[in-house]
């Protein structure tokens, strides 16, 4: 199921990016960790309970300009949906009264 | 041929042999160290960063039991300082909520606990002490602080009947995983075997109720099961192979490629106070013995298999066969295979609440 596109998503307890100066850069989770490239980085380094799914596409379909922005965010959302999957995310909602 | 030198993907630091519970089944020597031959706070920071430097993306704080080392909050800054993930191997004892937070914010990244069953009287047996109500007390601090948790559940012929309860008592518990450990046979659980190991039909039972219970929580909670390798087909991949992935330092700093490798005769083991980490694992002969392939004999040598199970365990080819360069006895490919097809016949026979022969427990003692 894809997450909602107006909730914020940040890495759940025991779930971390591993230090930058350290190559190549992994998702550290509790007995296993997944290889992050180039787009899988730039969308969980902005799971961080700030950004909304929302805002993570938007970003994304700036700097990978080149590609479809439909295939992009469709990426995104398959992306984030595995990510829950491996329980590596938690998704705050803010109720509608608050955003305004 | 010659063998390449992978990179270490963690390190199982055994940070002390002392422990408040006296398990049946601990993994660690019969020969336990006493806490005057430990490695200090410094050279324990040392091996870390070395960790780290050789490769190393996580360290596993073990033991006995980490808890035992007033220094642990300490190792445990200087490990995330070095770049590691930081995981917990432990008992729950001793802790108390003030501890359990100072180690989050020294940066422990994960807590394993283990359980040895849930109903008190029956998991006082096998822990030799009773610890239940202070790891249910430790589940709800690790709530309380958003640690992450998995909770380690050591199964075997006097609890498996009681799986369902475990099941669903970490399904509610707020631990994003389980784990079900089948007992493997080395140390104290090699000396208890006879009172441990399971009927064929408990066997397939729990692999169905595990089965059954991965799926239903997918998503929800990681279930995850070791299956108990008397009973499978062909051999585990023991530690992903030999001086592959993982290493293991003793409370004393020896380098070894896994728990149980003391009990090999004549294998000669290089200690961190003495090289860098690095140097041990390219070139340790411990570490060389057998890794890679050229050591194998047939059937291993000329099968498809021997690149994904690397023969098995050495330390069971040695415990069972008595020879550590053979197919591990556990293989149906071998013809050794008939040492195990005897221990479970023997295991069968009885009925599950009987123990066999042997009325008592050895108890694992805390050294001094």
């Amino acid at each position: 199921m894809n997450p909602e596109k107006h909730a914020r998503p940040r890495l759940a307890p025991g779930c971390r990016l591993s230090e930058p100066n350290r190559a190549p850069r992994m998702l550290q989770m509790p007995e296993r960790a997944l290889r992050l490239n180039g787009p899988s980085l730039e969308i969980v380094e902005r799971c961080d309970g700030r950004h909304t799914v929302q805002q993570i596409i938007s970003e994304l379909q700036k700097i990978y300009s080149k590609a479809e922005p439909e295939r992009v965010e469709k990426d995104i959302l398959g992306y984030l949906a595995l990510l829950q999957e491996q329980q590596a995310l938690e998704f705050t909602v803010e109720d509608a009264a608050e955003q305004k | 041929m010659t063998t390449t030198i992978p990179t270490p993907l963690a390190l199982i630091a055994e940070l002390t042999h002392r422990c408040p519970l006296h398990c049946v089944y601990c993994s660690n020597p019969l020969e336990l160290q006493s806490r005057g031959l430990e490695l200090s706070t410094e050279v324990w920071s040392r091996v870390l960063r070395e960790a780290a430097e050789a490769g190393a993306m996580q360290v596993d704080f073990t033991g006995g039991e980490p808890l035992a080392r007033p220094d642990l909050v300490e190792l445990v800054r200087a490990a995330r300082s070095a770049g590691l993930y930081v995981n917990m191997i432990t008992s729950g004892l001793p802790l108390d909520e003030r501890r359990l937070a100072d180690l989050v914010n020294a940066g422990l990244d994960h807590l394993q606990l283990s359980f040895q069953g849930l109903q008190e009287d029956a998991a006082s047996e096998i822990a030799g002490t009773r610890a239940l109500e202070q790891k249910l007390q430790v589940v709800r601090w690790a709530r309380a602080h958003r640690v992450a948790l998995t909770l380690n559940f050591v199964i075997h012929r006097q609890n498996l009947d009681r799986l369902e309860e475990m099941i669903a008592f970490g399904e509610e518990s707020g631990a994003g995983r389980l784990e079900f450990a089948h007992v493997q046979y080395y140390g104290w659980a090699f000396a208890n075997r006879e009172r441990l190991l399971p009927t064929r039909d408990q066997v397939e039972r729990s692999i169905l109720l595990l089965q059954q219970a991965e799926a239903r929580l997918r998503g929800k909670v990681r279930v995850e099961y070791v299956a108990p390798d008397y009973y499978a087909k062909y051999p585990k991949a023991c530690m992903g192979g030999w001086g592959h992935k993982l290493m293991l330092i003793t409370p004393t700093g020896d380098v070894l490629p896994c728990h149980a490798a003391q009990v090999i005769p004549g294998l000669r083991f290089d200690n961190v106070k003495n090289k860098p980490l690095r140097e041990i694992w390219d070139s340790s002969e411990a570490f060389q013995k057998f890794r890679g392939e050229d050591w194998m004999q047939e059937p291993c040598r000329s099968c498809d298999r021997r690149t994904q199970d690397f023969g098995g365990c050495r330390c069971q080819a040695f415990l069972l066969a008595g020879d550590p360069a053979v197919t591990d006895p556990v293989c149906t490919l071998t013809p050794r295979h008939l040492i195990v097809e005897e221990i479970i016949a023997a295991a069968n026979a009885a009925s599950p609440e009987v123990p066999a022969a042997k009325p008592d427990w050895l108890y694992r003692p805390n050294p001094a």
